[in-house]
């Protein structure tokens, strides 16, 4: 029974109190770099700096990023410290002299910097905490891979591991923390655009480690890791004013790990059940204070498994009657759901005399914890403890063999002299007989033979007459005797051949079953890092030891491409190692004749032609690999290279491909370039040797000038035309958004096009309601000139074109019909390829086949779509749609 | 009306056919085919207009304008490729009152200068009404009259309509605009302006999409018909 529920916990209102005169810590957590915290924490700065408090910065990296430091310009930037370290000076925050200029807010970007050598604190985190303790507020960055606790789990969905890290007690004792977030996708497209900072980590790591589904699962973490925090605020006020729990809010999941049960089929019910609820929960093991010193408690795997799977894990030392001290706790941590394994069967009579702690929880919350809700799991693991039944199968060793054969001969006998008064003598051979095929199948050969020779002179001593001595009188007993040898070396014989035709089966099963596991993986694996994790992480599980894949780089040297468990760095021996096993085909390290005291053993991956890198293997132990285990090595370093050459290959396969597509529209561009620019050319420089001819008319004069002039417009908008696709082609195309109203768009399309559109019926269905979209004027103006130009081109004079624009959603749809020859089937994607058009050659209409390019060009770097097809009416003609974002509403007054 | 124009461009062709085209309307032509070169000849020959290559070989085009608007209210053209979005929208905000894209009409800059020069001469004397075709503007009564009937416009509206009848013809940027009528507070709200354009386009009974009146150059400007 608790003394007072209703006074507050001490221990709970120490946080609080320490908090008094201490600045605020406010974090920003984001899931990975480049998702915008140090943008946002700047944000929050300004905004306080114009409620009226003094704003400094300490650090803040902006590493180059425009925006960044647009934010950055008008507050105040403490110099750095300038520190001489290994021959270059570089700079640290100020500490001293922030902490003197005694601001209302510090800045310090980067929570997990490590400091250099020379500085007060080792850790960027210990200046925040002496910044605060100046009673200065902080403001911080932090990705969630650098706390503590997630480290483990960081690298295991990422394979990076990372090394400068935060203790889970700083982020514990911020005031605030602010998630930062951003969809993994618009991060990546931010990677690709440069816009992200990333530290000098091989591009490899990299790549891996901004993998759609790391970020994904890191972003899922940040989230629970800002919740957890809101949570654990929540629990804290409850502890600090003394309020009770279970409060509805959020109703935790408990399971409950007793002393001497596996308990992990429980642990899985308990994680179930709170991802279905979507609730945090608590795992518990609890050790009896009697019991203490006993070794490991078992639940510890149990427990292992629970943190694993994202539990909050903890230790009771309980007494032998644990109840009202769990009931507490349940109740402290706002736990609505008890999870407790079954308590192993017991005789009623057992239970009831001598009681274990477990079946008296059990008892105990079955009585008094009427709040909740109580689930029992059975212990599967008790009848199914280790691997299936099969008979045990050991190597030889002679002098265990030799004790073996002498206990067996030993119980033999004893059996033998029991039932010597119900048996005739020479059945007891029969015995013996058994004992020795017994051993034949379990230990060989050996065994067998020992067990046969000694029997012979134990049987002989023991039972042929005169007993208790080594003579036989009888003629037929001393027959039976030397049968009895002779049978038993043939029958041992026969069963230690078969039992090492099953050993070796049985090996063999295992080989292949671990070969084709692996190449199952090996084929799903994508690309070259997948396939180097798959290798790393199944090599390490059937060695249940460490592995580690070494692979040239782009420099030729070899260099870490993946480990299990992650890995980034290795010893000078063992690079040498890996070298030589590297440069000479053959393997090294430890256990092998080269370099054998490097931890590792590596053995080289070759490929048809070329070396693709070296696999490095540890046991846990240190031992050596055993001579089937190398050989199941090798082979698997063969699948190794098999698939790393695969993935390689088609690499090379993809980026010829990309060649030959560069060299195709190479050639389409010279014959392009060839043929539309000399064309008009011609038209002009014939018309102006024509204007020279004496004897003109006005007449004919204004018609070989009109030519003139139509040729170079058409020559201006064709090199216009290669100008704005090589603008797109180099990734330089910016949209400068505004809100753009596409009535007044397509007035101004109109007005430049005027000329070529006069012989057309121009209708324009757009609402001039229609609210703007979001774009660059200027080009989607090209745009809409672009496919008015082609529609006109393509349209007999005196032929209607439609331009529309409708509201769908958050979006507009805008479309252009013509009443032209239509698109030739198939080729609906094809118009917006380069260089391509309708109709082919000298006889077809004029123009660059790069007008719908340009515009596919355009429009999708706005975040839209443009597609052709049919016109709606399925008339002839041709219909382009494009979608485009609506611009925010609220922007007109 | 006679003009003394200056021609900075460096390409002898276009210099060459460009003189042919002003002097056909009776104006004269000074060349210069340099920066250093033109900033001279405007200071030793006062022209009444200049038309300027943003794209000069010894010097920036418009650090020949900066050069010019220290000392001189001149009305510059530009002349620049359409490529250049930024140079353009600069060379306007630097004190430029208007550009033509290369390759241009020859017809259309032609255009452009004339109405350069009438809308120095109105700065110089302002008038009381404007006319243009069967738009009358009176700006002491306050009155708009669109073929012979009154429109009735707030104070806002028949600024901005005033604004772009006295540079009837001329490109006025958007930033321009706002900062002369809503003042330099507001230079870049440029969602007042599409307003009060949509507005009086409404009155002025033009469609954005076919325009009679005002035009747009997307994402600079707007510019209204000159008569």
């Amino acid at each position: 029974m608790m003394p007072d529920r209703t006074r507050p916990d001490p221990e709970a209102l120490l946080p609080e109190a320490r908090r008094e005169g201490r600045g605020r810590l406010k974090v920003f957590l984001g899931a990975a770099p480049g998702v915008g915290k140090t943008y946002a924490m700047l944000e929050a700065a300004r905004r306080r700096r114009d409620e009226g408090a003094s704003v400094l910065i300490g650090v803040v990296e902006a590493h180059g990023r425009a925006e960044t430091e647009a934010l950055l310009r008008d507050l105040e930037v403490l110099p750095r410290q300038p520190f001489y370290h290994g021959g270059r000076i570089l700079h640290e925050m100020d500490l001293d002299a922030l902490i003197a200029a005694r601001p209302d807010l510090a800045l310090i970007d980067e929570l997990a910097h490590s400091n250099l050598s020379g500085t007060r604190h080792e850790k960027r985190w210990q200046d925040v905490e002496e910044v605060l303790a100046a009673g200065i507020d902080v403001f911080t960055t932090l990705n969630v891979q650098h706390v503590e606790t997630l480290n483990d789990t960081v690298a295991r969905i990422t394979g990076i591991r990372v090394r400068e890290t935060v203790p889970d007690r700083v982020l514990e004792e911020a005031h605030e923390i602010e998630l930062v977030d951003l969809p993994p996708d618009e991060l990546i497209a931010r990677l690709r655009a440069g816009k992200v900072y990333v530290q000098d980590q091989a591009a490899r790591a990299v790549a891996n480690f901004f993998a759609k589904g790391n970020l994904t699962a890191l972003r899922e973490l940040a989230m629970r890791t800002a919740a957890d925090r809101v949570d654990a605020q929540l629990r804290e006020h409850m502890a600090a004013h003394a309020i009770e729990g279970p409060w509805p809010t959020q109703e935790r999941v408990l399971v409950l790990l007793p002393d001497g049960i596996e308990g992990r089929d429980a642990v899985r019910i308990a994680k179930r059940a709170a991802d279905r609820a979507r609730v945090e929960w608590l795992a518990v093991g609890l050790t009896e204070l009697s019991r203490e010193g006993t070794g490991v408690p078992r639940p510890a795997q149990a427990l292992r498994l629970a943190q694993r799977l994202g539990a909050e894990v903890s230790q009771l030392q309980v007494d032998r009657d644990p109840g009202a001290e769990i009931l507490d706790y349940a109740r402290r941590h706002n736990v609505r759901r008890v999870v407790l394994p079954r308590p192993p069967p017991r005789p009623w009579a057992a239970r009831l005399l001598r009681p274990r702690a477990h079946e008296r929880l059990l008892r105990q919350l079955l009585r008094e914890g009427q709040d909740y809700e109580l689930t029992l799991v059975a212990d599967s693991a008790a009848p199914r403890r280790g691997p299936a039944r099969r008979p045990r199968l050991l190597p030889a060793d002679p002098l265990r063999d030799a004790g073996r054969a002498v206990l067996a001969v030993a119980l033999t006998s004893a059996l033998a002299l029991a039932i010597d008064r119900f048996l005739p003598v020479v059945s007891l051979s029969l015995l013996y007989m058994t004992a020795v095929v017994a051993m034949a199948a379990r230990l060989g050969l050996g065994a067998s033979v020992a067990t046969a020779a000694l029997s012979f002179f134990v049987y002989n001593f023991l039972f042929t007459r005169p007993r208790y001595t080594l003579e036989v009188w009888s003629q037929s007993e001393l027959l039976t005797l030397v049968l009895f040898l002779v049978a038993s070396i043939v029958t041992g014989n026969l069963a230690a051949r078969l039992r090492s035709r099953v050993i070796a089966q049985r090996a063999i099963a295992e080989r292949t079953s671990t070969l084709y596991d692996f190449s199952r993986k090996a084929a799903a694996a994508a690309s070259f890092d997948d396939v180097v994790w798959a290798a790393v992480s199944h090599v390490a599980a059937v060695l249940q030891g460490e592995a580690i894949l070494l692979a040239p780089d782009a420099e030729g040297r070899l260099a870490i491409a993946g480990a299990f468990p992650p890995e980034d760095r290795i010893g000078p021996r063992e690079l040498s190692a890996a070298r030589y096993a590297f440069d000479h085909g053959e393997a090294a390290g430890q256990g092998s004749g080269t370099l054998p005291a490097a931890r590792w053993l590596f053995l080289p991956l070759s490929g048809a032609d070329r070396r693709l890198g070296v696999l490095g293997i540890a046991t846990p132990d240190g031992r050596s690999a055993d001579p089937a285990e190398r050989r199941l090595l090798e082979a698997l370093a063969d699948q190794v290279a098999l698939a790393l050459e695969r993935i390689r290959l088609s690499e090379d396969l993809a980026q010829s491909r990309v060649a030959s597509e560069a060299e195709r529209l190479r050639s389409a561009l010279l014959s392009s370039v060839s043929h539309d620019l000399r064309t008009p050319l011609v038209s002009i420089l014939g018309a102006a040797e024509g204007l020279e001819l004496p004897g003109l008319g006005p007449e004919q004069r204004g018609a070989l000038t009109e030519v003139i002039r139509e040729e170079g417009e058409r020559l201006d908008r064709y090199i216009q035309n290669l100008l704005d696709m090589s603008r797109l082609g180099h990734g330089a195309l910016k949209p400068n958004r505004l809100p753009v109203d596409l009535r007044e768009l397509a007035g101004a399309a109109r007005h430049r096009l005027r000329g070529v559109l006069r012989p057309f019926h121009l209708e324009v269905q757009i609402d001039p309601r229609l609210p703007p979209v979001s774009g660059d004027p200027i080009l989607l103006e090209q745009v809409l000139v672009n496919i008015l130009d082609n529609a006109a081109k393509y349209s007999d004079p005196g032929a209607g074109i439609t331009l529309g624009a409708r509201v769908q959603g958050a979006r507009v749809a805008l479309w252009i019909e013509d009443h032209g020859p239509g698109l030739p089937p198939g080729s609906q994607e094809a118009v917006f390829d380069m260089f391509w058009r309708a109709e082919q050659g000298d006889g077809g209409r004029t123009g660059t086949g790069l007008g719908l390019a340009i515009c596919r060009g355009i429009v999708e770097a706005h975040g839209g779509s443009i597609r052709a097809g049919a016109r709606a009416d399925h008339g002839r003609g041709t219909r382009i749609t494009l979608d485009l974002p609506l611009s925010n509403p609220e922007a007109l007054p | 009306m006679s003009a003394r124009i200056l021609l900075i461009e460096d390409e002898t062709a276009i210099r060459r056919f460009l003189r042919v085209a002003l002097e056909s309307e009776g104006h004269d032509v000074l060349e210069a085919a340099s920066a250093r070169e033109g900033l001279a000849q405007a200071a030793r020959t006062a022209p009444d207009a200049v038309i300027l290559d943003l794209g000069l070989p010894d010097a920036d085009g418009l650090s020949v304008l900066q050069g010019l608007r220290g000392w001189s209210e001149v009305p510059v053209l530009v002349l620049s490729v359409r490529a250049d979005e930024a140079g353009k929208v600069q060379a306007l905000d630097a004190g430029a009152q208007d550009y033509v894209t290369k390759p241009f009409s020859t017809a259309e800059l032609l255009a452009r200068i004339r109405s350069l020069l009438r809308d120095r001469r109105s700065a110089e004397e302002p008038g009381a009404e404007i006319t243009l075709g069967p738009l009358r503007i009176d700006a002491a009564a306050h009155q708009v009259q669109l073929a012979g009937d009154p429109l009735s416009l707030t104070r806002r509206e028949f600024d901005l309509l005033w604004m772009l009848a006295r540079h009837a013809g001329r490109l006025l940027t958007q930033e321009m605009i706002l900062r002369s009528l809503w003042g330099e507070a507001h230079a870049e709200d440029t969602q007042y302006l599409r307003v009060y354009i949509r507005q009086l386009r409404a009155k002025l009974g033009d469609d954005a999409a076919n325009p009679r009146w005002i035009f747009t150059e997307p994402g600079i400007g707007y510019r209204m018909a000159s008569e």
